[in-house]
């Protein structure tokens, strides 16, 4: 008898197979946009505007023509001849390619240069002389409503203010109800910080516009190819057909790179006029000054409480600081996101929030970063706030959750802003973590070490998140419903090639999305190459952000699978000569029902589909399929952090990080465990040091990496995980995201243990990055260090 | 990260440098280690018209004491050398508890100390240490003659030595301790690698537990690092105790010239010069002559 | 335009070239060479995704002309290990996930060599020390730390072996 496979053996659904994309990046293989030279390839430089707002009075670019290597230097006047000055955003606004009238950022493009080398481009952006009237600057919401203030988009017609959007979802009146009926009332002010999704790699493209074809090929550093096309077919007014963006290894992404970025569309427009392939390759102070950043928003909220620790309904505001253009990356029903996500894991009744969003003179965006469409900052606020109303009823915090959190029986559960949630086992996993860190041990240590004069803390955050958009109903960018597509072709052989709309940013979806082919089919994933990232030879998908990857392309993966698989039975009914109705399926092979020696391997049926097909079955053994998921994945984690300060000079130190996830079934653990290892590294960043301010000139500060800090190895905390599994019952492998998970519910861990720590001072808020001076600043004026203002000088 | 044109020159001796620095004047500058010059080339915030790299002129590498007991460090010995050298551990603590925390292992690697003084950034941890030991720089001209600059009139302004036109420092001198030295630096940073926040370098020497000499300087919290000279002379002749801790740990404190930045305020970074002093004044093993 | 000939010994091979001065050792290794394998991540020598060895010591390759190379060695990533063997800092990162994007990775695995020449038994907290100047966005660096002791075991007990 055939011995049955041993799925773990053969890379299946939860083998932690070692990484094929591994092989080519430790022999510094890897294939990054930079590292691609094309035949008469030019290079493109970008000047940036060293001002935050001002109109342009003129500019001179008489000398960097004249400079020697020099090809092409392009301004907003010259775009605005091709009718590309100005491009649209994901979110219906417009954004500037190259200014022309003003500038309305510092960092915004200007003009570039094109020569045969990036020096000599960089000696062409020295000598363009630009004339600046300098304008008055607004670096917040509340600098952008206050009366008087100057209309940032006055190139917009009807545009009176500095408002971009409004927006109100919930039970308004049902709210007030809740809240009229309440005993205590905990409120919580707090601003998450503008932060910058900053992959190591910044962004770059070369375009090689091909005049005799009228192809245009784009190589960019792109998380979602497939939207980049239809993008530059709309902007470039270019046949879609007739475009063809590869994204290759990409150096990290983390929703930095979705949008269309000007310097793409110079380096298009460039080789377009040059009828060569023009090369842009950003610096870091261009990517972290310019591209979009993430977060920033006020938030003002409330939650509606009884004595014995029920939550009765939440309502919550959110000023968010949009920059100079509304170019959120984000379904286009949604505002400001799925911010109404937050509270998800809570059974509250009732809830209501409203949004305004506002222009300022600071880069747009923004971006998930790492997250799906601003539940980040929708679940820091959550859990920030659910540890002050813990504090405010006197209540263990623990327990608070405990009582609050969706319970087993509830699932599945319509939360008070109308997401549906799918499966989960909430209080398990805070048990779990609970155990893990020795909660009861460690609030004695607290004690005593209380006693003694120094600061222990303990910060929790539980929280789920809504990940893998769409479905298509609600689920739209610029009218493209948000689904994706997988292709796969068995080989005679029985190797076989998956191709997917979906792209890697280090994920590894080059191993992983062959496990769910292996899964599914048996065909060892060693026989499984997969592909993506080329328009021209992959099927549609919305992209690789807001942990869609696994949740929708991965689901198309195995529902492809299974298309070939239904196939592959006509193959094996007709070599087994019985009937379809009379065969059996287990992994790898079919055989006959009562007779599990007779059987044929899914390489048989796959030799069989080239070369010995039944008449009338047609030949070959592929498909394809598209998948609109039924609803997203919600994955559920509890993350325990323990602190100690010190209260002389307000440094602190990580003592224990304990992260207990439940993304469902896991398909490769050592990648899941990597993600999460990822992801705790930018929570713990975020609320220690990492972020972007802006001085009261609009200046940048966090334009580089001597401002905008990135954890070294030295201070980044071991991580200590644990895992609880709970399938997704609409997914077809019951796998969740969890890509983000640990970016978005981390950083209310890291500063909820701080918080702990001073939880004797009457101190409901720092805001995050926790730097010392502030943790200081609050324990000596006992005061809150809350929504931040425009970085502090003497002046 | 695309610097502009530059002349290059890579004497093989101070002579060819001397002649190199004679022909272009102001238009050239010093390369030795480079990891404070080379970024600075590479943003374009400093075109000079010729380089002058000096790593190919030998016998600059040495950090050594002399007969005297002073301690010479040579224009081309690296961070690297002073953070694994048995001498300084030994003898010079200051300067073994900082030389680990300049910048990063790789910067280490390259720069150098002598390096790190002319390019006076206020937020440098060598000038501090340097204050605080009593160090000078020796600057050479084209003649051979050679003039010992203490470090405080050195360092004149942020980004500001006092060489003058045609001089190359050659290597900074320690002098010899009254006694036996003790001390340490202590750094606040917002990540491993950054400039201080604030950085304390505390430097003792005594004999038989009363203080000969006593040098404290403090890093990022004014426009020049600060040599803390009333806390200094508070010390001297006296005995480390509770109360002389406090007072040189006040008058340090009110020597800082704090300025409000995204690193902090005012107010805190003078209470982290206090309590590092206290700190450091108070830890036993580092102050143990 | 001046250019000056350097004779500079890369991965093992010598090469005469004739370099701008101020052509960076990370665009001299990239675009003379095409030795793409060291990566560029920031323009302020924060990152260290350059570094490579210079006469066996790590180094921020965007932080030296390549014209001050004259007379030196290079090693860079696409020297580590043979094309059919991995070296074992390379068998490490795989076998522990110690990469994901591959960005940061040759320039960790660049500095992770210079750690283990210098302490061939490092402890978490060495490695943790002597990476600093190293930036990694994706994984976190645990699984990086153990990559490291991965290979320092194994290649302490080749030394063993061959002993």
């Amino acid at each position: 008898m055939a011995q049955a496979l041993d799925e773990i053996k053969i890379g299946g659904l939860g083998s932690s197979r070692k990484r094929v994309e591994d092989d080519r990046f430790l022999r510094g293989k890897g294939n990054y946009t930079d590292d691609f030279k094309l035949p008469g390839m030019v290079h493109m430089e970008i000047l940036r505007s060293p001002l935050a707002h001002a109109r342009i009075k003129s500019i001179d670019t008489s000398k960097a023509w004249q400079i020697p290597g020099v090809h092409m230097v392009l301004t907003g006047d010259m775009a605005a001849q091709h009718n590309l000055a100005w491009m649209p955003t994901l979110s219906y606004d417009t954004q500037p390619v190259l200014a022309t009238d003003k500038v309305r950022f510092q960092g915004q493009e200007i003009a570039c240069v094109v020569a045969d080398d990036p020096y000599i481009a960089k000696d062409g952006c020295e000598a363009i002389f630009v004339e600046y009237e300098p304008l008055p600057v607004i670096v917040n919401p509340y600098q952008a409503t206050a009366e008087g203030a100057p209309i940032i988009r006055d190139d917009k017609e009807g545009q009176t203010d500095n408002v971009c959007y409004r927006w109100e979802v919930g039970d308004r009146e049902g709210t007030e109800r809740a809240f009229a009926q309440a005993d205590l009332v905990s409120k919580l002010e707090l601003h998450y910080p503008r932060s910058h999704p900053s992959p190591i790699e910044c962004c770059g493209s070369i375009a090689d516009y091909n005049s005799a074809t009228a192809k245009l090929t784009v190589y960019m550093t792109t998380q979602a190819p497939h939207i980049i096309r239809a993008a530059v077919a709309i902007v470039a007014e270019l046949p879609e057909h007739m475009i063809r963006i590869i994204s290759p290894d990409l150096g990290g992404g983390f929703g930095n790179k979705v949008p269309v970025y000007p310097g793409y569309v110079c380096s298009i427009l460039c080789s377009i006029l040059l009828a060569r392939p023009v090369k842009w390759i950003e610096d870091k102070t261009g990517n972290l000054i310019s591209t979009h950043y993430a977060r920033d928003i006020y938030y003002k909220g409330e939650l509606a409480l009884r004595k014995d620790g029920k939550i009765l309904g939440v309502r919550f505001h959110c000023d968010s600081d949009n920059g100079s253009s509304f170019s959120d990356a984000q379904p286009t029903k949604f505002k400001i996101g799925l911010i109404h996500s937050a509270f998800s894991a809570y059974d509250i009744p009732v809830g209501y929030m409203t949004a305004q969003g506002h222009y300022t003179n600071k880069a747009p965006g923004g971006v998930a970063y790492r997250c799906s469409f601003r539940v980040t900052e929708a679940m820091f606020f959550q859990e920030r706030a659910i540890q002050a109303a813990a504090y405010d009823l006197g209540m263990d915090q623990a327990a608070f959750r405990r009582l609050n959190l969706v319970k087993d029986d509830q699932f599945p559960f319509r939360t008070p802003y109308g997401f549906l949630l799918d499966s989960g086992q909430y209080e398990k996993c805070l048990d779990v973590a609970l155990n893990a860190i020795g909660y009861d041990e460690f609030l004695r240590e607290k004690e005593e070490a209380r006693a003694q004069g120094r600061r222990l803390g303990l910060g929790i955050s539980t929280m789920t998140e809504p990940l893998g958009a769409g479905n298509s109903r609600e689920y739209d960018i610029l009218g493209i419903k948000m689904f994706d597509a997988a292709e796969l072709r068995v080989h005679p052989s029985g190797k076989a090639i998956l191709k997917i709309g979906s792209k890697t940013q280090g994920q590894g979806h080059e191993t992983t999305f062959a496990q769910i082919v292996t899964h599914e089919l048996g065909i060892p994933a060693a026989d499984i190459l997969v592909q993506h990232g080329d328009t021209d030879n992959t099927p549609f998908g919305m992209g690789t952000y807001a942990s869609r990857s696994t949740p929708v392309a991965g689901a198309a993966t195995a529902m492809v699978a299974r298309k070939v698989r239904a196939k592959a039975r006509k193959l094996a009914a007709h070599l087994l000569e019985v009937s379809e109705e009379d065969i059996e399926w287990e992994l790898g092979r079919f055989y006959v029902r009562g007779a599990p020696n007779n059987g044929v391997s899914i390489q048989e049926c796959a030799m069989a589909a080239y070369g010995n097909m039944p008449d009338g079955l047609e030949p070959g053994l592929e498909n394809n399929a598209y998948y609109d998921p039924p609803n997203m994945t919600w994955p559920f984690a509890a993350y325990i952090v323990t602190v100690e300060v010190d209260p002389e000079t307000g440094v602190w130190d990580v003592l224990r990080m304990v992260a207990v996830d439940d993304c469902g079934v896991r398909i490769n653990p050592m990648i899941v465990e990597g993600q999460i290892m990822g992801g705790m590294t930018e929570a713990y960043a975020m609320a220690n040091m990492q972020f972007i301010t802006y001085d009261a000139e609009g200046n940048c500060v966090g334009s580089n990496y001597m401002d905008y800090l990135l954890p070294t190895a030295w201070e980044t905390p071991g991580f200590e995980l644990h895992e609880v599994v709970t399938p997704s019952p609409h997914h077809p492998i019951g796998a969740k995201g969890i890509g983000e998970c640990a970016a978005v519910g981390g950083p209310a861990a890291f500063v909820n243990a701080v918080m702990d720590a001073i939880d004797d001072t009457g101190v409901r808020n720092i805001d995050m990055p926790l730097i010392p001076d502030r943790v200081w600043e609050a324990l000596k004026y006992r005061r809150d260090i809350s929504g931040m203002p425009p970085v502090k000088s003497d002046e | 990260m695309y610097p502009s044109r530059f002349h290059y020159e890579a004497p093989r001796s101070l002579d060819e440098a001397f002649g190199v620095l004679q022909a272009y004047g102001d238009e050239a500058k010093i390369l030795a280690g480079g990891q404070s010059l080379i970024p600075l080339i590479k943003l374009r915030f400093a075109s000079p018209a010729c380089v002058v790299d000096i790593n190919n002129i030998p016998g600059l590498e040495f950090h050594e004491e002399d007969s005297d007991g002073s301690l010479h460090i040579g224009a081309l010995c690296r961070h690297r050398d002073l953070e694994r050298s048995a001498l300084l551990r030994s003898k010079y603590p200051v300067m073994s508890a900082v030389a680990p925390l300049i910048s990063d292992p790789m910067v280490r690697n390259r720069g150098t100390l002598v390096g790190s003084l002319c390019h006076a950034d206020p937020q440098g941890d060598w000038a501090s240490t340097m204050l605080a030991l009593g160090g000078e720089v020796i600057a050479r001209n084209a003649d051979g003659g050679e003039r010992a600059i203490p470090v405080s009139q050195f360092v004149v302004g942020p980004f500001q030595n006092s060489l003058q036109q045609g001089e190359i420092a050659v290597r900074a001198r320690v002098p010899a301790p009254r006694g036996t030295r003790s001390g340490t630096y202590l750094k606040l940073e917002r990540r491993v690698g950054d400039f201080a926040t604030v950085g304390v370098a505390i430097n003792l020497e005594t004999s038989g537990g009363t203080i000969n000499r006593a040098g404290i300087a403090l890093t990022g919290v004014g426009p020049n690092n600060i040599q803390c000279t009333a806390a200094e002379q508070a010390l001297a002749g006296k005995s480390l105790n509770a109360s002389t801790i406090e007072q040189a740990a006040r008058l340090a404190a009110e020597a800082a010239q704090p300025k409000t930045d995204v690193r902090g305020s005012a107010e805190y970074k003078r209470h982290v010069v206090y309590t590092f002093v206290m700190r450091g004044l108070s830890n036993r093993e580092a102050m143990a002559a | 335009m001046e250019e000056r000939r350097i004779n500079v010994v890369v991965n093992g091979e010598p090469k005469s070239v004739d370099v701008e001065p101020r052509l960076l050792l990370a665009h001299f290794l990239r675009e003379v060479l095409g030795l793409t394998g060291t990566h560029i991540g920031c323009d302020t020598t924060n990152c260290g995704v350059c570094t490579v060895l210079v006469d066996g010591m790590p180094m921020k390759s965007c932080t030296m002309f390549a014209v001050m190379l004259d007379g030196h060695e290079v090693e860079t990533v696409e020297g580590l290990g043979l094309p059919s063997e991995l070296h074992p800092i390379q068998e490490g990162f795989r076998e522990e996930h110690g990469l994901q994007c591959g960005y940061c990775t040759p320039g960790m695995m660049m500095a992770c060599k210079a750690i283990l020449n210098e302490n061939p038994n490092p402890t978490e907290e060495d490695i943790r020390w002597g990476l600093a100047g190293n930036l990694c966005r994706c994984t976190g660096y645990q699984n990086i730390v153990k990559a490291v002791l991965w290979a320092a075991e194994k290649m302490r007990s080749e030394a063993t072996l061959s002993r």
